[in-house]
This record gives structure tokens, C-alpha cells and sequence, in this order.
């Protein structure tokens, strides 16, 4: 996986960041239209309304692809899951045989603490 | 107003170094330069636009056109990753028309070989302050496993084989057996890609592209330039651009850009795929070469691995020949940036300049394509529709 990297502070999505290292995962919806999008941000991508919201979600999704890195070290399972409110999200699949990994594998969320202390939420089998 | 014949391609070269130990960034993006410009039959001082993009060294246009000495009255730094090329020429071509430059210089460079970068295997930051850093990178997101992600969902939408994905790359060694400059030769088939090792499941080594240093340059003119000069005129008849992102989550990763800016370039064209002789089709590795083959038109969307399979790629054999000169799974991906090469073949084949044994007969339309960026995350499609002026 990838080495530590310096990002700047983004008072956007801090809330976000702040509720994986209380091991809640949220969602942002727009209030205008409805839709939740990802990864969060403010404008809603899909009618630019300011009425976004933070919201619980599910923890939820099916595996949308997957591909597993073979090259590496350490052999890890990148993988678009779509969650159960709507928008797909990159993440990668853990505790499990990467051979058993399938398009449309139910997943739940879980969270990896990385060494500059973010909770990164990955999944694996529901 | 349309660009339709607003421009021509007078000058194409390709640096023939694939390994630039001893040359620094800066002079192999004045070197193709030079060799663009003596391919046209102008001079330096000819130029007075200048276009480039990310792998040019410094701040956009300005460091290079210092070191080159260019006196310019246009300038053009937009990055759409490998693509960008295919953008400046339909760029060069809109400045052209309103009047903007006469004489417009594309230039890429790149040293990635000799510099050991991970290319492929590692992943890539442009800019960590680029909001979608923080929500990406700590997965893991290399250019290999973006684009194993594309094939694994066509695979499992349209049943799309791994073997239909190794004619692809058979047909491009087919074509590089030809090119003295190639950096892969040697011919393989079907079951020499297949067998080779996965890098990222579904992809294997032989999917991928080489790594090579070097880079290639273009000269854009206007018509009375052109045919002033004593080369084959290579006029743009066509030109379509398109970013693609993740749309919100909304993420289908069957298809690219190209299925805006295709048919936007055929538009402007007035002609179809059918009638397209000869295709440079951008090849960072084998599955968007299909996915882009179907976006443009050329089949049916899913069936582009019943297109691709049985040599209908290879030059003298197939009904679509394409990336002639190897294209990057063989050739060259100078600064891992494909674009430039996929113009620059298209123009040898328009001019009849191809190896005898790939030139396309009567080869008076073509098509380039290109995809910069990454086609599992964001990338920019750009198509270019090239004519030979009889």
C-alpha cells in the first residue's frame, strides 16, 4: 500500500476523518436533490445546491470491481464498492483469500488506523 | 466556426533514443524540437506558438521557450496527462484560425527509464492538495490496478476474455518486428501474453506498456504555410475532447472519454469510422485500447473483444490496423505520456512514410486517439481525424 504522504488541512472533509477515528463512517447527502455523492465534499456534484449534510451510512456496499496487486511486496485488493446509498466509492478488501473475491460480494466497513493516525475505511466480507 | 482544415501537421519526429542516460530533459524536449522542425522544413525562428504540457520542465511554457530561445505571441500548457497532445493540435489548430499564431510547436519529453520511476506499481500524486487525495491514495491506486479495475468489470459485464485482450498486443508486436527503434521486437502470441505473469489481476506483464525515455514533437501551420513547404500535407479534419471523472460515484468503468470526444471529432469530420484507413489507438496497456476501439464507434459497446481478437488490428491482415510503429506496448510511452506517438505514426501513414510492412494502402484517413490520466479514476480523451491532401 502507499508510503505516508504530507497533505495540506482540509477543513472540508476534517468531519469526515473525524468520525472514522470514532469508527463511524458518514456519508454526504444533498438535502436539494436528494442524492448522496462521494467523496464528500460542500456543492453537491450532481445540482451544485450548498445544501449538503453529513448523514450515518450504512457501512454497506457490494464489491463494484476489484483488481488484486501482485507486484508489491505486500499483495493487496484495491476495489470500487458501491454502498447501499447510492455512490461507489475507492477502498480496498481485507481479511479474506483475495481468491475469493467477487464482482457483487456483499462488504461492511471497517477501519484501519495508518501510521500518521488516520482511521482509513476499508471493507471485507459481510 | 468549425477547425475542419483550419491547420496542418507539416513537421512530425520522434526521438529515436528509448534510454537517455546522457541527455537532460530540457535538451530532448529541444532536440525533438529541432528534429520536427527540419522534418517541416522551417526554422526556429519560424515558430511563434508554443504548447506543452507537464513533462515539459519548469512553469508551463516559459522555461522551455527560455532554453529554447522561442520569440512567441501563443502559448498553451494545457494537462490532460497523455492526452494533451491530441489537444494542443486541435488547439494550435482553433489559434491558427482566429488568427492567434501561424507556425505552432508541440513538444513532449520524458526520462522516466533512466530515472528508475515505479511507473506503473506505485502510486502517483500530482498535487496532495487535489481533493480527491486523501479519499484515494492510502488504497494503494497505481496506474496498473486503475486500469485492471476498468478490465475486471468489462470482463464480468460483457464476458470480455484475457485471451481477446492478448490480440492486442500481438498485433502491436506484429507491427514492432518492423520498427528498428522499437523496444520490444520480438513477436508473441496469444498465449506468450497469457502466460505471462499477473501484475494486477486480470492484467498481466505482456498488457502492459514498455517504459521508455525519449519523446516526439509536432509542427501545426497554417494552410498557405503548408503548402508552401515540400512535404505531404496532413491536414485535421476533425478534433473532439472530453474529460471522464467518478461523477459524483456514479462510476461505470466500461467506458472513456472517447465516447464524447469521438463522436465530436466525426462530427466535425463528416465522416464515420467506416471510413477510417488506419487508427492510432492510446495503449498504456491492452484493455483501453479496447475500450476506446468500442467508444469511438468502431463496434458495438461490449463486443470489442470479438473486434480485437484474430489479428483484425494487424496491418495487411485485419480490418482496423492500428499503432503501426508498435505503438507503447512495444515501441515507446516517452514520459509515460502516449499521445504524441499516436499523432505522429498517424501522420507517417498518411504521408505513405510508415514501414513498407505496415503501411496501409491508400491510407488517406485516419484517426488518433488518446487517453491521459488514469482511465479508472479521472482522465482526458481527446480524438484527432487526420487527412492526407491529395
Amino acid at each position: 500500500m502507499a508510503e505516508a504522504l504530507a497533505l495540506p488541512s482540509n477543513p472540508e472533509t476534517e468531519p469526515f476523518w473525524q468520525a472514522c477515528r470514532e469508527g463511524r463512517f458518514l456519508v454526504r447527502r444533498c438535502d436539494s436533490c436528494g442524492q448522496a455523492h462521494w467523496y464528500p465534499r460542500t456543492l453537491c456534484p450532481f445540482c451544485f445546491s450548498d445544501r449538503t449534510v453529513w448523514q450515518d451510512g450504512s457501512g454497506r456496499g457490494t464489491i463494484y470491481s476489484f483488481s488484486i496487486m501482485r507486484r508489491v511486496p505486500e499483495p493487496y485488493a484495491i476495489a470500487y464498492v458501491t454502498l447501499d446509498e447510492g455512490p461507489s466509492m475507492m477502498t480496498t478488501i481485507v481479511d479474506c483469500d483475495f481468491d475469493t473475491i467477487r464482482i457483487g460480494m456483499p462488504v461492511t466497513v471497517a477501519f484501519k488506523t495508518l501510521d500518521d493516525g488516520r482511521a482509513l475505511p476499508v471493507f471485507r466480507p459481510a | 466556426m468549425s477547425i475542419r482544415n483550419q491547420a496542418y501537421i507539416a513537421g512530425a519526429y520522434e526521438h529515436p533514443t528509448r534510454k537517455a542516460t546522457g541527455i537532460s530533459l530540457a535538451q530532448l524536449h529541444a532536440e525533438v524540437a529541432k528534429g520536427a522542425l527540419e522534418d517541416a522544413g522551417l526554422a526556429k525562428d519560424d515558430v511563434d506558438g508554443y504548447f506543452c504540457a507537464g513533462d515539459a520542465p519548469g512553469l508551463g511554457p516559459l522555461n522551455m521557450a527560455d532554453y529554447m530561445g522561442l520569440k512567441l505571441r501563443h502559448v498553451d500548457s494545457t494537462d490532460t496527462g497523455g492526452s494533451s497532445y491530441l489537444i494542443h493540435v486541435a488547439h494550435a489548430a482553433q489559434a491558427i484560425a482566429a488568427g492567434k499564431c501561424n507556425v505552432a510547436l508541440i513538444t513532449l519529453a520524458g526520462r522516466p527509464r533512466s530515472e528508475g520511476m515505479a511507473t506503473g506499481t506505485a502510486p502517483r500524486v500530482w498535487n496532495a492538495a487535489a481533493p480527491d487525495v486523501p479519499f484515494e491514495y492510502f488504497y494503494g491506486p497505481t496506474v496498473v490496478n486503475m486500469y485492471a479495475m476498468c478490465a475486471m468489470r468489462h470482463m464480468h459485464e460483457f464476458g470480455t476474455t484475457a485471451e481477446q485482450l492478448a490480440w492486442i498486443k500481438v498485433a502491436a508486436s506484429q507491427h514492432a518486428q518492423w520498427n528498428d527503434h522499437a523496444m520490444l521486437r520480438e513477436v508473441v502470441t496469444v498465449e506468450d501474453v497469457v502466460n505471462s505473469p499477473l501484475i494486477a489481476d486480470p492484467l498481466h506483464r505482456l498488457d502492459c506498456c514498455v517504459i521508455s525515455d525519449g519523446g516526439g514533437a509536432l509542427i501545426v501551420v497554417r494552410p498557405e504555410i503548408a503548402r508552401s513547404l515540400q512535404r505531404p500535407k496532413v491536414r485535421l479534419r476533425g478534433a473532439g475532447e472530453a474529460p471522464k471523472h467518478q461523477m459524483g460515484g456514479k462510476i461505470d468503468l466500461t467506458y472513456s472519454g472517447a465516447r464524447w470526444s469521438g463522436p465530436a471529432a466525426f462530427a466535425e469530420a463528416g465522416v464515420t469510422p467506416a471510413d477510417i484507413k488506419y487508427a492510432s489507438i492510446y495503449d498504456s496497456f491492452t484493455i483501453p485500447v479496447l475500450m476506446q476501439l468500442e467508444d469511438l464507434g468502431f463496434c458495438e459497446k461490449g463486443r470489442g473483444g470479438a473486434f480485437v481478437a484474430d489479428g483484425n488490428l494487424i496491418s495487411g491482415v485485419g480490418r482496423l490496423p492500428f499503432n503501426t510503429d508498435g505503438g507503447g506496448l512495444c515501441n515507446n510511452h516517452p514520459a509515460n505520456r502516449g499521445g504524441m506517438t499516436k499523432v505522429i505514426e498517424a501522420v507517417r501513414q498518411l504521408r505513405g512514410e510508415a514501414h513498407p510492412r505496415v503501411q496501409v494502402r491508400n491510407c488517406d484517413l485516419a484517426l488518433a486517439q488518446g487517453t491521459g490520466g488514469s482511465l479508472g479514476t479521472r482522465h482526458g480523451s481527446a480524438t484527432l481525424i487526420l487527412e492526407r491532401e491529395s
